[in-house]
C-alpha cells in the first residue's frame, strides 16, 4: 500500500509588497492553504500556469524560503524541529532547477559541483570526488571525459545530466524536479526523460515533478496535481485526470493543449483572458472570474477540495457534476456542423 | 603505506584549462593591456630597486645647479629647484608615489570587500545599516573627502593613507554588494542551501570565487585615481614631507619654475599621468578578459 | 524566376546562406535553405536550438549584423529584392511590407512609451495620415487583435499587461502599416498554455481575414500544427523536409523527422515506457560534418551518407525530402493523436 513520504499541511505564502518607504502595500498569495501528500515511490505531477505557485511550492518544500503558515512533515517528522533537523531533511529531499545553467557554478568543476553536497554532510573529499564519479557515469557521462569539465563547456542536456547528479550525490529519498526538462529540445528532453525514469528505478526514488508541460506530465506521472492561482483546483490519478477532468479549469487547460492531428484543428479557445494577477486574487472559487460554468454562488463561496468517485479524485468545484452535464450539451453543439463559431 | 579501502580509485580525469588561465589568455593577446602592464611592470621594478638603480643621490642638492635644462651633461633630465638629480629624484619617487596610491586600494579593498559581500550575502537589515552608512560617506565627492579627513586628521603619509582607505571603502563596498547579490539569487547558491551547506561554506565554495575577480578588476582602476589623489595631498602639503621624492610634492615645489624650466617641472607630472593611464588600461584589459558569455 | 510564380509568390529564398563570423570559427548557421511561401498561406519552421529557423527568419528583415554576418543567395518578398536594398529601402520594407513579432514582447515593445503612441508612431512613420486617423486605426487593430475595452488598453505601458495581452499588442503592432508578410518568431513560446492556444487561434484567424502570409518559428509540433498549411523541418542550418502539414504528420519521410514525431511525450504510452530518442547532440555549426549532417545520430546511416552533399528530392507535388534513403524508410505510425 501506499505510504506518505511527504505530507504538506495547509502551506500558505504571501510575499508582502512594499513601498519605497518600506510600509506595507499589499500582499502576492503566492500560495494559499495547500495540502497535498506525496506517496513513496510515486511520481506526484503539479501542473499550473505562471502565477499558479507551482514553483513557490517547490521552495517552500526545499526550505529556501520560509512559509507565511503550515508546515511540511517528512515520514511524519516535521521538518525542522528536533526529530528532523534541516540539515537532515536536505539529505533526504534534493531539488534540480529549471535553468541548467545557473544552477551550475561556473568557476567549479562538475565533479567539485556533485561532491560538494556529501562533503558538507561529512564525506571525506576523496569518497565524495568517487561518489561523483559514480553519479557521471550513472547520469550517462563518461567521467575520464567530463568530471573535470566547467559548466560552460556542456550542453544544456548535458548540464541538467549534472544538476540531476548532484542532486543524487547526497542520495536523497525524494527528489524534486522544477521545470526540470522545460528548457531542453525535445529531442535532449526525450532522453533526460529516460534517464529519471531508469535513475528512480536504480535508486528507488520518490519524485514530485513540476512542469507546465502537460504531454510530460502525464508521460511521467502517477498522479497529478492542478493548481490555480495558488490553490489545487484538482487531484488524481493521471488517467483519470486527462480522461476525465472534473474541475472547470483542468478542462479548459488540456484542451488547450494544440491538436496533432492537422484534421481536428482547435475551433475555439478554449478559455479567455490571462490568468489574473496573484496579487487580488478574485474572491470565493478564484477560478469564477474566468469560468464558462459560473454561477451566482461561485464568487461568494471559496470552493475545499473535496474527494470524488471515491478517494482517488479530488476536484475543488461544488458544481463539478451539473458542469459535467453542461459539457455534454456544449461538446454536442461543438460537433455541430460550424457555423455560429465561424471566424 | 596503507592501501585504500575505497573500491573506486580516483583516477587522472581531462582537466579543462580553468577559467582563469582562459583570462590570462586573452589577456596575453590584448596589446594596449600587454604594453600597459609592462609599464607597470618597470615602475614596480623602480619602486622596488629605484635606490640602487639612480645614476645619482636624489638627495644631493647643489646651489650651482639648480634648474639646468633636459639634456644636461650629467642630469639628462636636468636638475631640480635645489640642483638634484631629476632623473634619480623621479625614479626613487616611484616608490612612495606607488606605495601611496597602491596602499590604501588594498586597504579599501579588504575592508570594502568584506563588508560589501557580508551586505550582500546577508541581505535585510545587515545590507541596510551596512549600505546607507556607505551612503553617507559616498555623498562627498572623493577629492574633497580625502582633503577634509587628511586636514582634520593632520598631515602625514599614515593620515594621508588612512584618509584614502576611508575614500576608497564605499565604491568598492558598493560593487562588492552587488555583484555579491547577482550571485547570490543564482540557482546553484539555492542548490548549495539546498544541499545544507551553512553560510560559511556556501561564501567560501560559491560566492569568493564569483566575486573577487570583478572586485578587483573595479580595484585596480581606483588605482590610479588613488594616486592621483595621494599626489594632490603632498602637493597640498598633507602627505608627503619634503625632502622625500615623491611626484606629487615635486610637482608642488617645482611650480615655482614653471616659467625657467617648463619641462623640468612637468615631468613628475606626466609620470603620474603615465603612471595611472597604465593602471587604467590594465584595468580595462582584465575587465574584458574575465568578462566572457559563458 | 518565371512571371507567374512570382505572381503568387508572397517569399521565394534562393540558396540563402548565412555565415557568423567574429568566433574562432565561422559559424555556419544557414545553409543553403531555398523556400517558397505564396501569398495566403503560413508555413511553420520547425527545428531544435541552433538548427537555423530564427536566423533564416531574421535574414527576411536583414536583421542581421552586417559586418559579422555573410550572406548569399536570393531573397525577394513581394517582388522585393531584398538584398539589393540599401539601408532606407530596408527601413521602409520592415514593418511596412514584412512585420515581425517576438518572442518576448516585453523586449521588443519600448517601456517609455504608451502602447497606443508605439502604433501610432509607426503608422505615421509609414503612412501619410494624421494623428487621429492613427489613433483610430490603433484602436481598429486593437478590437481586431482581441484586446478587451481597447480605447483605455491604448494609454497603457507594456509593464502593465499580462503576457497574453502584450502578444496581442506585439500582433497589432506589426499589423499597423498592413504587411503582406508576417514573421513569427516563436510568438507563443513564453506564454501559459491557456493563452498560447488564444494566440496560435488570432494567427490563424488574421490570416483568412487579411490574407497574410505567414511565416512562422517554432521548435513546437503542436503550434505548428494549429496554424501552419505547410512545414519545413530545419536541422544543422538545412530544410531537411518540407510538405504539406496533414502530410508530415501522417507520413515523414525524413529519419529527422520521423525521430523528432516519436520523441514526443504523448498520451498514448504506456506507464513506464521509454520514449524513443534521437541518440547524440545536433553537430557544431562551426564544423559541420560532410556529407548528411544528420548522418551521425541517424538509425538509417549507411557509409555513402557521409560523403558529399545531399540535393533536396521531390516525393511528391507538395513533399520533399533531404535524405538518399527515402524510399526505403518507412514511418511506423504511432497513435500521436491529441489525447
Amino acid at each position: 500500500m501506499s505510504t506518505p513520504i511527504l505530507q504538506v499541511r495547509n502551506l500558505t505564502k504571501h510575499f508582502p509588497l512594499k513601498n519605497a518607504l518600506g510600509a506595507k502595500t499589499g500582499q502576492v498569495r503566492a500560495l494559499d492553504d495547500l495540502s497535498f501528500t506525496v506517496h513513496k515511490g510515486e511520481t506526484l505531477g503539479i501542473v499550473g500556469e505562471s502565477g499558479c505557485g507551482k514553483s513557490t511550492t517547490a521552495r517552500l518544500l526545499m526550505q529556501l524560503i520560509a512559509p507565511t503558515s503550515g508546515e511540511v512533515m517528512f515520514e511524519g517528522k516535521a521538518v525542522g524541529s528536533r526529530d528532523l533537523p534541516l540539515k537532515e531533511f536536505h539529505r533526504q529531499v534534493q531539488m534540480v532547477f529549471q535553468d541548467s545553467y545557473s544552477s551550475l557554478n561556473p568557476r567549479l568543476t562538475v565533479e567539485t559541483s556533485i561532491a560538494f553536497g556529501p562533503q558538507m554532510h561529512g564525506v571525506s573529499e576523496r569518497e565524495a570526488t568517487a561518489r561523483a564519479r559514480d553519479l557521471l557515469s550513472r547520469v550517462g557521462l563518461e567521467p575520464a571525459r567530463f568530471a573535470g569539465r566547467y559548466p560552460h563547456e556542456l550542453s544544456g542536456g548535458q548540464r541538467q545530466r549534472v544538476n540531476i547528479a548532484r542532486a543524487l550525490a547526497l542520495q536523497p529519498r525524494v527528489v524534486i524536479l522544477d521545470e526540470a526538462v522545460s528548457a531542453l529540445d525535445k529531442s535532449v528532453e526525450a532522453q533526460v526523460l529516460n534517464l529519471l525514469l531508469d535513475l528512480k528505478e536504480a535508486f528507488d526514488l520518490t519524485y514530485l515533478f513540476i512542469s507546465h508541460d502537460l504531454n510530460v506530465v502525464r508521460y511521467i506521472s502517477d498522479r497529478v496535481m492542478v493548481m490555480y492561482l495558488g490553490q489545487t483546483v484538482e487531484l488524481g490519478q493521471t488517467e483519470a485526470i486527462f480522461a476525465n477532468p472534473l474541475h472547470p479549469y483542468s478542462q479548459a487547460l488540456l484542451a488547450s493543449m494544440p491538436s496533432m492531428d492537422p484534421d481536428h484543428r482547435t475551433e475555439a479557445p478554449p478559455i479567455a483572458g490571462d490568468p489574473p494577477n496573484p496579487i487580488n486574487p478574485p474572491s470565493g472559487c478564484r477560478f469564477h472570474t474566468r469560468c464558462k460554468f459560473v454561477q451566482a454562488a461561485c464568487s461568494a463561496n471559496a470552493q475545499q477540495l473535496f474527494a470524488s468517485k471515491g478517494f482517488e479524485h479530488h476536484v475543488a468545484c461544488e458544481f463539478f457534476e451539473l458542469n459535467a452535464n453542461k459539457n455534454k450539451v456544449f461538446k454536442e453543439k461543438a460537433n455541430q456542423p460550424l457555423a455560429e463559431t465561424a471566424l | 603505506m596503507i592501501s585504500t579501502p575505497l573500491p573506486l580509485s580516483i583516477a587522472p580525469v581531462e582537466q579543462s584549462p580553468g577559467y582563469w588561465s582562459g583570462v590570462l589568455r586573452r589577456f596575453a593577446k590584448d596589446r594596449v593591456a600587454m604594453f600597459a602592464g609592462a609599464v607597470v611592470l618597470i615602475l614596480v621594478i623602480l619602486a622596488l630597486f629605484g635606490p640602487w638603480l639612480t645614476p645619482a643621490d636624489p638627495y644631493q642638492s647643489s646651489m650651482l645647479k639648480r634648474l639646468r635644462p633636459i639634456g644636461t651633461d650629467g642630469f639628462p633630465l636636468g636638475t631640480d629647484e635645489l640642483g638634484r638629480d631629476m632623473l634619480s629624484r623621479l625614479m626613487v619617487g616611484a616608490r612612495l608615489s606607488l606605495f601611496m596610491g597602491i596602499t590604501p586600494v588594498i586597504c579599501a579593498f579588504a575592508i570594502g570587500a568584506t563588508l560589501g559581500i557580508l551586505a550582500g550575502f546577508v541581505g535585510g537589515w545587515v545590507n541596510s545599516i551596512i549600505m546607507r552608512t556607505i551612503d553617507v560617506f559616498y555623498a562627498f565627492p572623493s577629492v574633497l573627502l580625502a582633503i577634509a579627513l587628511s586636514g582634520a586628521l593632520g598631515a602625514g603619509i599614515g593620515n594621508a593613507l588612512l584618509s584614502l582607505t576611508l575614500v576608497f571603502v564605499p565604491p568598492i563596498c558598493r560593487v562588492a554588494e552587488s555583484v555579491t547579490s547577482q550571485i547570490r539569487s543564482r540557482d546553484f547558491v539555492e542548490a548549495a542551501r539546498a544541499s545544507g551547506a551553512n553560510a560559511f561554506a556556501i561564501i567560501r565554495v560559491h560566492v569568493l570565487g564569483n566575486v573577487l575577480g570583478p572586485i578587483f578588476v573595479y580595484s585596480t582602476s581606483l588605482i590610479a585615481v588613488s594616486m592621483i589623489l595621494a599626489s594632490g595631498l603632498s602637493f597640498l602639503g598633507l602627505g608627503v614631507k619634503p625632502p622625500e621624492p615623491e611626484w606629487g610634492l615635486m610637482l608642488n615645489t617645482l611650480r615655482t619654475a614653471i616659467y625657467t624650466q617648463p619641462w623640468v617641472a612637468a615631468l613628475p607630472g606626466l609620470m603620474i599621468f603615465i603612471t595611472s593611464m597604465s593602471f587604467n588600461m590594465l584595468s580595462d584589459g582584465l575587465r574584458s578578459a574575465m568578462d566572457v558569455k559563458q | 524566376m518565371s512571371p507567374a510564380s512570382s505572381a503568387t509568390s508572397a517569399v521565394t529564398i534562393e540558396n540563402l546562406r548565412v555565415t557568423f563570423a567574429g568566433g574562432a570559427a565561422p559559424v555556419r548557421a544557414v545553409n543553403n535553405v531555398s523556400l517558397r511561401v505564396t501569398r495566403g498561406e503560413t508555413v511553420a519552421l520547425i527545428g531544435e536550438s541552433g538548427s537555423g529557423k530564427s536566423v533564416t527568419l531574421r535574414s527576411l528583415l536583414r536583421l542581421h549584423p552586417a559586418k559579422k554576418t555573410q550572406m548569399s543567395g536570393q531573397i525577394e518578398v513581394g517582388g522585393r529584392d531584398v538584398m539589393a536594398m540599401n539601408a532606407s529601402e530596408l527601413a521602409a520594407f520592415r514593418g511596412r511590407v514584412a512585420s515581425m513579432i517576438f518572442q518576448e514582447p516585453l523586449l521588443a515593445l519600448d517601456p517609455v512609451y504608451s502602447v497606443g503612441d508605439q502604433i501610432i508612431e509607426s503608422i505615421q512613420r509609414h503612412m501619410k495620415v494624421s494623428r487621429s486617423e492613427a489613433h483610430a486605426r490603433a484602436l481598429k487593430l486593437f478590437e481586431q487583435v482581441r484586446i478587451p475595452s481597447p480605447e483605455r488598453r491604448l494609454a497603457a505601458y507594456p509593464h502593465e499587461m499580462s503576457g497574453g495581452m502584450r502578444q496581442r499588442v506585439m500582433i497589432a503592432l506589426a499589423l499597423a502599416c498592413e504587411p503582406e508578410l508576417l514573421l513569427a518568431d516563436e510568438p507563443t513560446t513564453a506564454l501559459d498554455a491557456t493563452v498560447q492556444i488564444q494566440i496560435l487561434l488570432l494567427l490563424r484567424e488574421l490570416q483568412s481575414r487579411l490574407g497574410l502570409s505567414i511565416i512562422f518559428v517554432t521548435h513546437d509540433i503542436g503550434a505548428a500544427v494549429e496554424v501552419a498549411d505547410r512545414i519545413a523541418v530545419m536541422y544543422a542550418g538545412e530544410i531537411v523536409e518540407e510538405a504539406d502539414v496533414r502530410t508530415l504528420m501522417r507520413a515523414p519521410r525524413h529519419p529527422y523527422t520521423q525521430a523528432l514525431l516519436q520523441s514526443r511525450a504523448h498520451g498514448s504510452l504506456a506507464k513506464g515506457t521509454r520514449l524513443a530518442t534521437i541518440g547524440g547532440a545536433p553537430p557544431d555549426l562551426a564544423n559541420l560534418p560532410p556529407g548528411c549532417a544528420f548522418a551521425p545520430r541517424c538509425v538509417h546511416v549507411e557509409p555513402a551518407c557521409r560523403e558529399g552533399s545531399i540535393a533536396i528530392a521531390a516525393l511528391g507535388p507538395t513533399h520533399q525530402a533531404r535524405c538518399r534513403r527515402t524510399h526505403e524508410i518507412v514511418w511506423q505510425h504511432t497513435a500521436a493523436a491529441k489525447a
